[in-house]
């Protein structure tokens, strides 16, 4: 597991039923492109986080397909449509097999 | 050393290609493979999908990009002058509230940033923008 990885999710606490929110979502990961070279010119391995998804009570919002052009501290942003109370889950896959995880729950009312 | 038809022809022809692409040879291929295995080789339209870039990003290694088409299933987008022209590809799942994404990606250089979408009706979209990069963002 590659160290000190902590995601941030900004999502808003209360909503109307069927409204569009937008969520922000950052994880602090190096994304070790696979390109770059250490001081003996050796090339440092890949190290990136390939899949981010977020679902809404078991529903897909979005699933991106990462590849090592996207930045260090990966950050997205999207919009999803909120129909009822309950929890936001989001999830990252690392290269490495591990699998980083957060929710947030939301308030219709 | 004499300019046979010939030779006219290829270099015209070469010059061309060139002028037409805006690419590095090299990276020609791989971005047209990255295209090919997304849309299958189907004809793209223009219009309906916005790509969103600044025009100078001084540092290539955060460059902030934006896609957005109304009706799409998903969106891939490319860094053409990139060593692996593949940045992301956003897939939007039933509950996504706008067809639309936002995020940070690393550029070599001044390049192309390509974006396509796939509609939901199968037809695919396209989008380009230049930018200008300062710093690029590959490392070496």
């Amino acid at each position: 597991m590659a160290k000190g990885v902590k995601p941030r999710v900004r999502v808003p606490k209360k909503a109307a039923a069927g409204e569009i929110i937008t969520i922000k979502t950052l994880i602090s990961h190096t994304m070790e492109s696979g390109q770059r070279k250490d001081a003996d010119g050796n090339i440092i391995p890949r190290s990136i986080i390939n899949r981010f998804t977020c679902d809404f009570n078991g529903q897909n919002v979005i699933d991106v397909t990462i590849e090592p052009a996207v930045s260090t501290n990966p950050f997205f942003e999207f919009e999803a449509k909120v129909p009822e109370s309950g929890e936001f889950k989001f999830t990252w896959y690392d290269d490495d097999g591990s699998v980083y995880e957060t929710s947030k729950p939301i308030t219709v009312g | 050393m004499t300019l046979t038809r010939r030779k006219v022809l290829a270099l015209g022809a070469g010059g061309l290609a060139l002028a037409g692409l805006g690419l590095p040879a090299w990276a020609a291929e791989t971005t047209e493979e990255a295209i090919a295995s997304f849309t299958g080789g189907a004809e793209m339209g223009e219009g309906l999908l916005t790509l969103t870039t600044p025009e100078i990003a001084e540092n290539g290694n955060t460059v902030p990009v934006e896609v957005s088409a109304e009706g799409a299933a998903s969106i891939m987008l490319l860094a053409t002058g990139n060593p692996l022209p593949n940045v992301a590809t956003f897939n939007f799942g039933p509950l996504a509230g706008a067809r639309h994404g936002s995020t940070r990606i690393r550029l070599a250089g001044t390049q192309e940033v390509m974006a396509i979408a796939r509609m939901e009706d199968g037809t695919f979209q396209k989008a380009s923008a230049t930018v200008k990069v300062t710093i690029g963002g590959c490392g070496g």
